[in-house]
């Protein structure tokens, strides 16, 4: 139901590196996965309203009071590079 | 004595502690001395020194946290190599809120990968193991919580629950665990798995000990708009009867349902003879939709996470692994750092949203959930309660579902109904049974599920129930 192909073109979106031996048993195990979930497809949802949160809640609101964030030093401790106070990365085009 | 310490309730060893009958650093040895002989791997990190304790519901108990929540300054994993060596700059609320109620943090537990399992065996640090049978099983994804209460390691914890992973594993270990209604309790600093399903929960010996923990978790946190907590908070339950109350039985979740094993049937059953006894109302209702829950469950959830975990990219925390230009080093960083579960997953809901199936997948579980959740409320105009097996089978054998993906899902049929509808639900441990396979009897759990907001009086169900049931829950070994 999903073959190598979709398999590496998901991947790339997610950012995720697999090697072959991840891309033949992800095809297989989730083709598995989506079979099962399929038999959604059998049920009449014509007109359902779709469900994204289940606790009705609108606008939940606070004052707009400035207020003290973190500390940039304490962020980037924690940071694998942190360099001149910022995160560093490799060139996007290396 | 430290036997004999480790054997209170939390509400006898809070009781002594106030009286001063008990001194708390007293209490804390006891327990940290036994996580540190821990043999089940449940700890990932223990407490050296108490933390000073304070004298409010919870003065001077120690607590174990699951490794999802951050803890300022105290390494914080989620079970995930990625995040190896990691020291939140701050403190989830809920760990907050218990220390404001004088509990002491004794140390963080094991748990799958970013939540995700049923098992413990994804996690990064390796499988815990069932302390009524370490060749088993502690269930998951709050197994470390789990397994740390039922092996006498502490006397109480917290864990979080998306699709069952507070009640399947306490269901497996044989004590209580409880999913409140989803925005009971605050979700900062919990780190994220599906964030419309996920809720932090107790697991502890017996049902007073978890509203004493939900009593100081619950309510409303600036910091999560979407929590609300428990218009009145919780009371403490009492009820010793069940009288002028209705339970209904969804014959999808329990008679019809498929996988389910004779041993656990027959405990089920027993169970539902003594609501009877204790003068409730019992018959068989249905929950059509209940039966797709596992369908749209694993679309929504594994959806939420794919977006929830892109922020684990190697720049701002946790792991990075070196590599050619930004994408490779995002692509092995991620690559490196995440199991094969979150691997898994994180593929399956990119998937779901990914152009072209969005609708076909993610559009029309979204919808299920819909009719789950009014089927839920139709069962409720009739029941107060709705009652079924917390989990299909007894603690399973190591390894025995790590390669069929699809079986290890399915032992979230029955408590994945519940948070997709958001409504709370409690395990109770309600006897003992030998799994189909063979082997000694290991425990059963009953689970109780009430409409959106009816944590207290669920509790107070469960707490009648459990009196009546009798649970010893001695059986552990360790």
């Amino acid at each position: 139901m999903i073959d190598r192909e979709q398999v590496l073109h998901v991947a790339k979106l997610a950012r995720l590196k697999l090697n072959d031996e991840e891309v033949e048993r992800m095809a297989s195990e989730l083709s598995g996965i989506l079979e099962h979930v399929e038999r959604i497809s059998e049920l009449d949802l014509d007109g359902v309203e779709p469900t994204s949160h289940v606790i009705a809640l609108e606008n939940v609101l606070r004052p707009d009071q400035p207020r003290r964030s973190w500390d940039r030093d304490e962020m980037l401790e924690r940071a694998p590079d942190p360099a001149s106070g910022a995160y560093r990365v490799p060139s996007p085009q290396a | 004595m430290a036997g004999d310490l480790i054997d209170l309730t939390v509400a006898e060893a809070a009781e002594r502690i106030r009286s001063g009958e008990l001194a708390a650093d007293e209490y804390f040895d006891a327990y940290r001395d036994a996580a540190s002989r821990d043999s089940l791997n449940a700890f990932l990190w223990t407490a050296e020194d108490a933390e000073e304790g304070g004298d409010g519901p919870l003065g001077g108990i120690p607590i174990a946290i699951k490794d999802i929540f951050c803890t300022e300054g105290i390494p914080t994993t989620a079970g995930s190599r990625i995040l190896e060596g990691y020291r939140p700059p701050y403190t989830a609320t809920a760990v907050r809120k218990l220390r404001e109620a004088g509990a002491r943090v004794l140390g963080k537990v094991n748990m799958d990968e970013f939540a995700m399992g049923s098992s413990n065996e994804n996690s990064g640090y390796g499988p815990v193991l069932n302390p009524w049978d370490s060749g088993r099983v502690p269930g998951g994804s709050s197994g470390g919580s789990a397994a740390a209460v039922a092996g006498r390691l502490a006397p109480c914890a917290i864990g979080t629950d998306t699709g069952g992973s507070i009640r399947q594993p306490a269901a497996l270990c044989g004590i209580v665990g409880m999913k409140p209604t989803y925005g009971a309790v605050s979700r900062y600093g919990m780190i994220a798995f599906a964030s419309s399903l996920d809720q932090c929960g107790p697991l502890t010996r017996d049902v007073t000990d978890a509203a004493l923990v939900l009593q100081a978790v619950e309510g409303r946190d600036p910091c999560d708009s979407t929590s609300i907590g428990i218009e009145g908070g919780i009371g403490l339950p009492s009820s010793e009867d069940l009288k002028g109350l209705s339970f209904g039985i969804p014959k999808e979740l329990a008679s019809e349902a498929e996988g389910i094993e004779s041993g656990v049937k027959e405990v089920f059953e027993r169970t539902v003879a003594l609501i009877e006894e204790l003068g409730g109302e019992v018959s068989e209702t249905e929950l059509p939709h209940a039966p797709h829950g596992i369908s749209a469950y694993y679309v929504l959830a594994p959806a939420e996470a794919s977006a929830n975990l892109a922020r684990f990219d190697g720049v701002r925390y946790g792991m990075r692994v070196d590599a050619g230009d930004l994408t490779e080093m995002y692509e092995e960083t991620r690559a490196n750092g995440f199991g094969d579960e979150v691997k898994r997953r994180i593929m399956l809901g990119t998937y779901a949203l990914s152009s072209g199936y969005y609708e076909a997948y993610y559009g029309r579980a979204q919808r299920v959930r819909t009719k789950i959740a009014e089927d839920f409320s139709k069962a409720f105009e009739r029941f107060d309660f709705v009652v079924t097996p917390t989990s299909p089978t007894v603690a399973f054998k190591l390894g025995a579902k790590t390669d069929d993906p699809l079986a290890m899902y399915l032992n979230d049929y029955c408590t994945v109904p519940m948070p997709l509808a958001g409504i709370p639900a409690i395990s109770i441990p309600a006897g003992l049974a030998a799994p189909d396979d063979g082997g000694p009897e290991l425990p059963v759990g009953f689970q109780i599920a009430g409409p959106a907001f009816s944590d207290s009086a669920m509790l107070d169900a469960a707490h009648a129930l459990e009196g009546a049931i009798g649970f010893g829950g001695n059986g552990a070994t360790t």
